[in-house]
């Protein structure tokens, strides 16, 4: 461990929140139809895409209209991502496909459509062997912006829920999808790109680099627009990377510096959304304690997988490797680790990803050390309330929230109340219901895949047989689960023994197994999320009272952590010793 | 449920004329006018040829032939690494730093497969730089980045320990100052991003040219 390693954990916490304030009270005013310094870029588009879309904005939906629009345009975006990725070869005159790759086989293609449309970006493809540069553009870039746009609409419509004074109106899907391209992701992306190309992202449509090095030896180094994407694939807490390597690559991430810009870029909107929570609510302490929480559980999460890290890993050991820091070298476990990032910049990346729903990746995950690797499972195991995906972060922990209400109220023996509305038998059940739907669907396809053959041949070879093995697949299906994409990539869904889509074939086992899982474990919490929504909207608000438990107080951070670590370790404690902990603890080599 | 459908259908069309054609386009186009040396990927030329980009660990090895055929294994040529020029750090692309198809070794912390390949590593490197070393070079002194593989498979850079002990061999080999290499290991190597952020690294292809350029001995 390094002291610029822990400041760069300090700046970066310090930095997050200091961004995140302004651009929720940004957020406040665009989702509250109030004046914001973009309106006059922003106005006309925005009408116009009412206009050809057919969308009356006035027109509010009670919570079963939302869904039925969100699930109709996620449809919608399934089906046309599906159609681009399996028609590769018939965009080759827009002259995007320079290397002429072939469409990936269906059972991929079903396995990477559901995986952009539900903002995991689970990848069971190589991008550079893969995809043509106008299916990274027309197809995974515009699920990395909707997918996200989705999610925060759900979020923002369970907000309107919790505060609504006016009956059953939650919103209107289309005006809360548009604005948030328009207003929120669109902007932020466009400087974000921008600045990584200036950094040394590239940015072209050429075709693949091919020449003889200084020593003579024949190279050939992939090309295409990647800073657009990657500028997306980040703000929309995606992950899908445009390289196979993800964010490690150093097209995507080219130094030290767009690093930290990346790692901002993830976790700025979660963040955001929570201020802005406190600001719709009129009650910013709301959102205060709600930041904490988050915070709490972020910052060790941090700590932990840093010192893992640093410490090394049990095959360095036994190889004969000494891990300290010495002049001119970091040390620590760098095997899957990039130079220019060191420890601290992949332990704090990979946290960063894995609280988020992003799943974008600088280092190898699956080369962390037992402890280590535990950190981002453990991440995934809280549902990713900790701080979350674009959206999704903010209506899950709010589900927990309600949750801590009821058993806080159990103990004290009151009425549960959340901002002066009643949490009745009927909310709580759609919040269990809702809250439980993700785990059940990691552990329910992690035993498919562990107990069956079919599900084994995706293991890696090298860690076939080993706790490792076991890791690969519990991290498959609780990544797909929690719509999170990050992954031990040694397991494998698509097989490409020409390092080229032509002649490759999918292991449909795999594909179906986690796309199916992702498309559940996505739409069903939502349905959830919006359900509690369309319930609160119409409950009467009653005054505190002197008995009122309050929910913006250190008190009740206490609480909200204990709830949502109790219900994520008796969830998933049991398979976490199976795996990484078993591996944590052993310096024995399998 | 008809207006929904209609309503989507459309949307799903024109956003992706928005996000998918014309955001990626306009970017493209402030990019290639605003930075066209990095939209393109720092491409590096010498006497007017492509040799790669500043950005991507190359493989500093040359090809092994033999009776004049290249020798393969597994399909992939053999090669060996060129004691001439510096060495990027491991890697588990096929071939060896191949930035056309990208990939993570994906070796587990307690896998013997991986203190196998870290073994070999650590070996490889000491049968390159030990004798040129002063004093001896063992496991324990050989820094993590030369005995680990990248993420990328194409990392770009070295730690500054690791170029410090290659520096021997390189102007051993090039029958120059021992001085003068490591003047340009320490022009060549960048600082942390804003002064903390992440490693110090020393770029493996600008330093090799810049010895190139330098002279000395030429094979």
């Amino acid at each position: 461990m390094t002291f610029a390693g822990w400041l760069t954990i300090f700046l970066f916490v310090t930095v997050l929140t200091v961004l995140a304030m302004p651009l929720g009270r940004y957020m406040a005013a665009v989702y509250s139809g109030e004046r914001t310094f973009l309106d006059p870029l922003f106005n006309t588009p925005e009408r116009l895409f009412y206009k050809v879309m057919r969308v009356d904005p006035t027109k509010g939906q009670d919570w079963k209209a939302y869904a039925k629009s969100l699930i109709i345009f996620s449809l919608a975006g399934w089906l046309l991502l599906y159609f681009i990725l399996r028609t590769q070869t018939l965009w080759n005159w827009t002259g995007l496909n320079p290397q002429g790759f072939h469409s990936a086989p269906w059972n991929v293609t079903f396995n990477t459509t559901s995986s952009f449309v539900t903002n995991t970006n689970w990848q069971y493809y190589g991008g550079e062997t893969t995809m043509s540069y106008f299916s990274q553009m027309a197809g995974l870039t515009v699920q990395n912006f909707l997918s996200a746009g989705v999610g925060i609409a759900v979020a923002v419509a369970l907000i309107r829920g919790i505060i609504g004074r006016s009956g059953k109106n939650i919103g209107n899907f289309w005006q809360d999808l548009i604005r948030t391209v328009l207003w929120v992701l669109t902007p932020i992306a466009f400087a974000v790109a921008l600045v990584l190309v200036f950094q040394g992202s590239i940015q072209n449509f050429s075709h693949y680099l091919n020449f003889n090095g200084p020593t003579g030896l024949a190279n050939s180094i992939a090309m295409g627009p990647v800073a657009s994407q990657e500028a997306i694939k980040e703000l929309g807490t995606n992950g899908g990377g445009f390289f196979n390597t993800n964010s490690s690559h150093p097209f995507e991430n080219p130094t030290g510096f767009t690093n930290l810009v990346e790692m901002m870029t993830v976790l700025i909107i979660p963040a955001a959304l929570v201020f802005m929570y406190g600001r719709m609510a009129g009650n910013r302490r709301q959102g205060y304690a709600i930041y904490a929480t988050m915070m709490v559980m972020f910052v060790g999460a941090v700590c932990v997988a840093y010192i893992a890290e640093a410490h090394g890993s049990p095959a360095q050991h036994a190889a004969g490797l000494h891990t300290q820091v010495v002049a001119g070298s970091g040390g620590g476990n760098m095997e899957g680790k990039e130079q220019r990032f060191g420890i601290a910049g992949s332990a704090l990346f990979d946290v960063v990803t894995t609280v988020t729903s992003c799943g974008a990746v600088n280092s190898a995950i699956e080369s962390f050390t037992g402890i280590g690797g535990a950190v981002p499972m453990a991440n995934l195991s809280a549902s990713e309330v900790i701080f979350g995906g674009v959206g999704t972060g903010l209506y899950s922990i709010l589900l927990y929230v309600l949750l801590a209400v009821f058993i806080g109220g159990l103990m004290v023996g009151r009425t549960p109340e959340y901002l002066g509305k009643k949490i009745e038998s009927r909310e709580i059940k759609l919040v269990a219901v809702g809250l439980l739907i993700t785990p059940l669907a990691a552990l329910f396809s992690t035993s498919l895949a562990t107990a069956s053959a079919a599900g084994r041949a995706s293991i890696s070879t090298a860690a076939a047989g080993s706790p490792q093995g076991f890791s690969e697949t519990f991290y498959a299906y609780l990544s797909q689960a929690n719509n999170n994409g990050s992954a031990f990539a040694g397991y494998g869904g698509f097989v490409q023994p020409n390092a080229g889509s032509l002649g490759s074939h999918g292991i449909t086992f795999a594909d179906l197994l986690g796309g199916f899982t992702m498309l559940f474990a996505r739409y069903a919490p939502i349905l959830f999320a919006l359900a509690v929504a369309g319930a609160l909207a119409g409950k009467r608000v009653s005054p505190a009272g002197l008995g009122t438990m309050r929910t913006d107080n250190p008190t009740f951070v206490v609480l909200l952590i204990g709830v949502i670590v109790l219900v994520g370790a008796l969830t998933f404690f049991p398979a976490l010793l199976l795996g990484p902990i078993v591996q944590g603890l052993t310096n024995h080599l399998y | 449920m008809k207006r929904d459908v209609i309503t989507a259908a459309i949307g799903i069309v024109v956003l992706t004329l928005f996000c998918g054609i014309l955001y990626p386009l306009v970017i493209t186009g402030i990019s290639q006018v605003a930075f066209p040396g990095n939209a393109n990927g720092q491409q590096v030329k010498v006497d007017g040829k492509l040799v790669g980009s500043q950005e991507i660990g190359q493989n500093f090895s040359t090809q092994v032939f033999k009776n004049g055929k290249p020798v393969m294994k597994d399909g992939v040529p053999v090669t060996n690494p060129d004691p001439r020029y510096f060495q990027t750090r491991p890697s588990a692309t096929v071939p060896p730093n191949n930035a056309a198809a990208t990939t993570f070794s994906n070796l587990g912390p307690n896998n013997t497969a991986t203190e196998q390949e870290i073994s070999s590593n650590v070996q490889s490197y000491i049968a390159l730089n030990g004798r040129y070393y002063p004093g001896k070079l063992t496991a324990a002194n050989v820094p993590v980045d030369a005995a680990n593989s990248s993420a990328s498979g194409i990392d770009p850079d070295i730690s500054v320990r690791n170029a410090d002990i290659q520096a021997h061999r390189v102007a051993a080999v090039r029958h120059v100052s021992l001085a003068a290499v490591m003047n340009l290991v320490s022009k060549y190597t960048g600082g942390r991003g804003l002064g903390f952020s992440g490693e110090p690294g020393v770029d493996v292809l600008d330093l090799n040219l810049a010895l190139d350029r330098m002279g000395g001995v030429h094979a």
